[in-house]
């Protein structure tokens, strides 16, 4: 089933307050091969806030993950994330069209600080292939 | 300025752990049967960890400047065999801008196919 036009536009509420640690940073490191001798994250770690977000937009609108391929994803800095930042996630859908029953669903997340200032903006594309596409 | 291609080892265990530290437990980078049933050759890498890896090649060429700004498209998938894994090659062109700002056009192929398109880190310092 396509998903619904009338989303685009549509904001979900702000993710659960995620404390950065130096443990899940260097986890996150550690999985490229490298290792994390403090500092900032690495350049795609806000992709755990923007999955959050992402897994709370799918399953308001009841769509399967599985169904999810990612298409896009482009990240925009204000400023480095460190450990102690305490940030949250709110995802916006932007855009939506179908191709070949397939759902090109564009979003963009917004992570912010505990000061409530925007720390990283996120734009994903995800391509949805429905059950009967 | 040409910069040294790095070249990384995808396995399975690495998108087990990536999907623990990234919290991306979508069953097509772990469930064949699953990956198969959505039309995909095979078992995927996340695109996302292309991306970690490319950005790990960043963070090695340049290792202390801020990232601005990073992103690409996923063009073509990494299939990650059961048994050994999948290779990746990073690399890339730096250019500095007026702005003071370096951009580094990056290439990322697995078995000669590029699998990212046009991705791209602007870097500060």
């Amino acid at each position: 089933m396509p998903v619904d036009q009338s989303l685009v536009g549509r904001a979900y509420p702000p993710t659960q307050p995620y404390a950065v640690s130096e443990e899940k940073v260097r986890a996150f490191v550690a999985t490229t091969g490298a290792t994390y001798d403090g500092g900032p994250a690495p350049a795609t770690f806000p992709i755990v806030l923007a999955f959050e977000a992402m897994n709370a937009f799918l399953e308001a609108e009841q769509v399967d993950l599985f169904r999810i391929v990612h298409g896009e994803q482009r990240f925009s800095y204000t400023r480095p994330i460190v450990p102690g930042d305490v940030l949250s996630a709110t995802l916006t859908v932007a855009s939506l069209r179908q191709i070949g029953g397939a759902d090109i669903i564009g979003t963009a997340s917004e992570i912010t600080d505990a000061d409530g200032l925007v720390v990283c903006t996120t734009k994903a594309t995800l391509v949805h292939r429905g059950a009967d596409a | 300025m040409s910069l040294a291609p790095q070249a990384f080892t995808i396995t399975r265990a690495d998108l087990v752990a990536y999907a623990e530290a990234s919290g991306d437990h979508n069953p097509i980078h772990q469930d064949e049967e699953v990956a198969r049933s959505v039309g995909l050759p095979g078992v995927i890498a996340h695109g996302m960890y292309t991306m970690a890896l490319a950005a790990r090649a960043v963070a090695t060429w340049f290792p202390d400047a801020e990232v601005v700004s990073f992103g690409c498209k996923f063009t073509n998938p990494v299939v990650v065999p059961a048994d050994g894994g999948a290779e990746i090659e990073v690399s890339g062109e730096a250019a500095e801008g007026d702005d003071r700002l370096t951009t580094v056009s990056l290439t990322v192929t697995c078995d000669g196919q590029k699998v990212l398109g046009l991705p791209k880190a602007v870097l500060r310092g």
